[in-house]
């Protein structure tokens, strides 16, 4: 067929020796059409970013390099290409648009120079004329004040504006084939809902075919034309959109796409008149950074303004923000890890606020966290069984006693008791987080705040954790504060919502009554965000 | 952000460096105290002893005979007026001395910092161009074997190997001081003098920046704005010059500015070594005649110096770093 841009075929790329499998990819065969945008979905590690990479030839020699296959482009076989003829396609013909916006520019070089420097590298452009199509370039990707712009550095820039940069940068030369690497992944929902928009604009404007490579269904659900789930190498279905989506064949896309968490809102399980676990009233919390040791300008950001919270004993309640709403300063202050400025927070009806470390201790057991990270929260060079038996202990537990409990802890979770024994880098990134919920769990706590516990998980594995959570809810009887981003997960997991904008909570209800009537136009501006949402709405 | 608060900035930052100063006085002074003897018994042994109503009124002269509060507070005082106090022992006021002392230093200092700072970067960059090749293994080991070896020995053996045997340089002094050398001469005169110790001084920071440019580089090429550089289609020469040296670049002027203070100690053992007729050589002298006066200026004036080189480089940075915000 004429209208193919791109041709992959029987695609294979070799990992390492000293790596767990021989191949990142391993056989793939797939065409890109003009004027699509083809998804690759995939779980971590399914050599979907390998992919990616190889057609650029960007892939991290020598350990990772392709082994065997062709990729076909324009006539050309881009594999047997010299290093000159590739660089001539990279940034001309065939562009990429990458994951991290905050690392992918250059701190030190002005924006302007940075977009500038693609013509320079491909045209015979003359400075006026190049300036003139950056500015160009500036409005069409839709960032304002096209001329100040151009002479920012990033470091001025938002995350979603830098990502325009980046987009600017791949559209300069009209290429045939923009790669997208997980080009939304790091923006909050509602930049990532203007970013797709923006993405899907230009394509249809400039006729460019997309190959977009992404984890979340939502995504594909709003973005692509066609379709091609990848695992451990391989391309396990492909097809249009439409079918992938609605009439998986594969088990493991019908495995994925029933993990997605759907827009259901889970209702209240509980009488209204169960008391109150957790109290906040009125809290502040402002951040002041002063300059110098003669003080100077002082910037405040208020993370915490007068807000009022209560949970209910065993119920959930989910706090849903976006970054620099200020959920996770609350998290914190409700845990005892950050003084507040004034206001109240009560548990079991004790205060909590405004006690010195030492006044603090009895009542840490009472509240647990899970964190988000699960790599980096727990201790390396701790064994397992001493991470979780570490609260009783110091609680008065003795030693024998608590490594036991940790052993029962470890089995409830879904792991074996012998984990004890071993280091946190054995496990996954799932079961590390099952080891911080272990832990949290050690000393019988009366709350758990769960602060994004799952945004670090693949989607299959996020279900379970979050399964786990909830079970483990009803059966030691636990009240949670869960904090997300996502009002997907929220909806799955809580049957109460806070959202929180700038450090205020700007709406609060049944998780069922917020999503049935919106009231705040956050919100709605929320639930418009969520990617695909129409279609796992059809999910029902 | 720049321009017109910079003027300000530095304006407070000297500011911030006044209590910083004097703190260092207080301590050094203080410090002094606890040392055994003074220059009134050092006196009186060269003299070949003395009875003690001599050692007494020496010590009146010399206003030792206070107690040290009110020797801390007359030196802060006349301190505060640049008034830096009298060395008995070289019949001069103390701040005369150091003035005459300082360019020496401050020449040998900065032929030091352009020699390690020029030859480690490049080093360094050449290393991290050269990555896992024996050019690299070359400039890696010697590095540390540099880095290793003690300024004293490499002082010494460069003596022995290039004045002595090969007769290339002079062994000690700044000049040639019989040779009456005027105008063009002398500057060639003194460099002449000023390859030796500054090879001896640089070797050690030339090996600290070139390992820590090799690792500095090494990292940055890692990073994702290499990859988006990389997927324009720019070429590995420009996107090292254009983009990696610049951003390897910031740890090694962080580094340099930390490292001027150990550089005016090192420069101790290089004038002592030389003969280099700067401040180094003249605390190493006065230490051991209990000059505590003029001890306590070459504190004083080293203390300065740090904190203006400190300066220096946190204004480079905000050049080099738009990142960095000032005020």
């Amino acid at each position: 067929m004429t209208d193919i841009v791109l041709s992959i075929d029987d695609l294979k790329v070799a990992l390492p020796a000293w790596s767990d499998r021989r191949f990142a990819v391993g056989g793939v065969t797939l065409d890109i059409r003009q004027k699509e945008i083809l998804c690759i979905v995939g779980e971590s590690g399914s050599g979907k970013s390998m992919m990616g990479k190889a057609i650029l030839g960007l892939l991290p020699a020598p350990h990772v390099r392709a082994v065997g296959g062709k990729i076909m482009f324009e006539g050309r076989d881009l594999l047997e290409l010299s290093d000159d003829d590739m660089r001539a396609i990279r940034g001309g013909r065939i562009a990429m648009i990458f994951q991290e916006p905050m690392t992918a520019l250059n701190p030190l070089m002005k924006v302007g120079q940075q977009i500038e420097e693609v013509l320079e590298i491909h045209t015979r452009m003359s400075p006026a004329q190049r300036r003139e199509r950056v500015l160009e370039l500036i409005r069409d990707v839709h960032l304002p004040e096209p001329e100040r712009m151009i002479a920012s550095y990033p470091h001025q820039l938002s995350g979603g504006q830098r990502q325009r940069v980046v987009i600017a940068m791949a559209l300069a030369l009209e290429p045939a084939l923009i790669i997208a690497d997980e080009p939304t992944t790091a923006l909050d929902v509602t930049t990532q809902a203007q970013i797709l928009h923006l993405i899907k604009e230009l394509q249809r404007a400039h006729g460019t075919a997309v190959l977009f490579i992404t984890h979340d269904f939502g995504v594909v659900a709003e973005i692509a034309d066609r379709v091609a789930v990848m695992r451990h190498g391989e391309v396990v279905e492909q097809g249009p959109a439409t079918q992938v989506l609605g009439a998986p064949q594969a088990d493991y896309t019908k495995a994925l796409v029933a993990a997605v968490p759907g827009l259901k809102p889970r209702l209240k399980e509980l009488d209204a008149d169960a008391n109150v676990l957790l109290r906040v009233t009125n809290l502040q919390k402002t951040y002041r950074t002063s300059s110098g040791l003669f003080g100077g300008t002082v910037r405040e950001v208020h993370a915490a303004k007068m807000i009022n919270l209560e949970l209910k004993r065993e119920s959930s309640l989910a706090l849903v923000g976006e970054s620099g709403s200020g959920k996770s300063t609350l998290a914190r202050c409700i845990i005892g890890l950050e003084s507040v400025d004034s206001g109240l927070i009560e548990i079991d009806g004790e205060r909590i606020s405004g006690r010195t470390r030492a006044e603090l201790r009895p009542f840490r057991k009472h509240v647990q966290m899970v964190f988000q990270d699960p790599y980096a929260s727990l201790n390396p060079r701790q064994r397992v069984g001493d991470i979780i038996a570490l609260g009783p202990m110091l609680n008065g537990v003795s030693r024998e006693q608590a490594i036991a409990e940790a052993r029962e802890l470890l089995h409830l979770v879904g792991l074996k008791p012998d984990a004890v024994d071993r280091y946190p880098h054995e496990f996954s990134g799932g079961q590390r987080q099952r080891i911080g919920i272990a832990r949290a769990l050690a000393v019988k706590p009366k709350l758990i705040v769960a602060d994004e516990p799952v945004s670090a998980l693949d989607v299959s594995v996020q279900k379970q954790v979050l399964e786990l959570l909830n079970d483990l809810r009803k059966s030691f009887g636990l009240s949670m504060l869960f904090i997300t981003h996502d009002l997907r997960v929220a909806a799955t997991v809580c049957e109460e919502i806070a959202i929180m904008q700038r450090g205020e909570i700007v709406e609060r209800g049944a998780t069922a009554e917020i999503f049935a009537t919106p009231s705040h136009p956050y919100t709605r501006s929320l639930f418009e965000a969520v990617p695909g949402r129409e279609w796992i709405s059809s999910l029902g | 952000m720049k321009s017109g608060s910079l003027g300000s900035y530095i304006a407070r930052r000297l500011l911030q460096t006044i209590p910083v100063i004097l703190g260092v006085v207080v301590v050094n002074f203080l410090l002094l105290q606890l040392a055994p003897g003074d220059l009134a018994t050092v006196l009186a042994g060269e003299a070949g002893g003395a009875p003690k109503e001599y050692i007494d009124q020496l010590r009146a002269r010399f206003g030792h005979d206070q107690p040290v509060y009110v020797q801390l507070f007359n030196y802060i005082k006349n301190l505060l007026v640049l008034d830096l106090g009298y060395s008995f022992r070289q019949s001069a006021p103390v701040l005369e001395l150091l003035l005459k002392r300082l360019g020496p230093t401050l020449l040998l200092m900065g032929s030091t910092l352009v020699v390690s700072l020029g030859l480690g970067v490049l080093m360094g960059l050449l290393a991290a161009l050269w990555v896992r090749t024996w050019k690299d293994h070359v400039i890696s080991v010697a590095a540390v074997i540099v880095y290793a070896t003690p300024l004293f020995w490499v002082g010494l053996m460069l003596v022995l190997v290039f004045s002595i045997w090969l007769d290339w340089f002079p062994t000690s002094g700044m000049e040639n001081v019989v040779a009456f050398h005027e105008g063009w001469n002398r500057v060639v005169d003194i460099a002449h003098h000023l390859v030796l110790p500054t090879v001896t001084l640089s070797l050690f920071y030339l090996a600290l920046y070139a390992r820590l440019m090799r690792a500095s580089m090494l990292e940055q090429r890692g990073l994702d704005y290499v990859t988006t550089a990389r997927a324009k289609g720019q070429t590995d020469r420009k996107i090292t010059t254009r983009h990696v040296f610049r951003n390897a670049l910031l740890p090694v002027v962080t580094m340099a500015g930390v490292q001027t203070g150990g550089l005016l100690g090192g420069s101790v053992v290089v004038e002592a070594i030389f003969a280099w007729p700067g401040l180094g050589q003249l605390a190493y002298q006065s230490l051991f005649a209990r000059d505590y006066n003029l001890l306590l200026g070459i504190f004083f004036m080293s203390a300065v110096l740090v904190v203006i080189v400190n300066l220096i480089v946190d204004v480079i940075y905000v050049f080099l770093d738009p990142r960095i915000r000032i005020g």
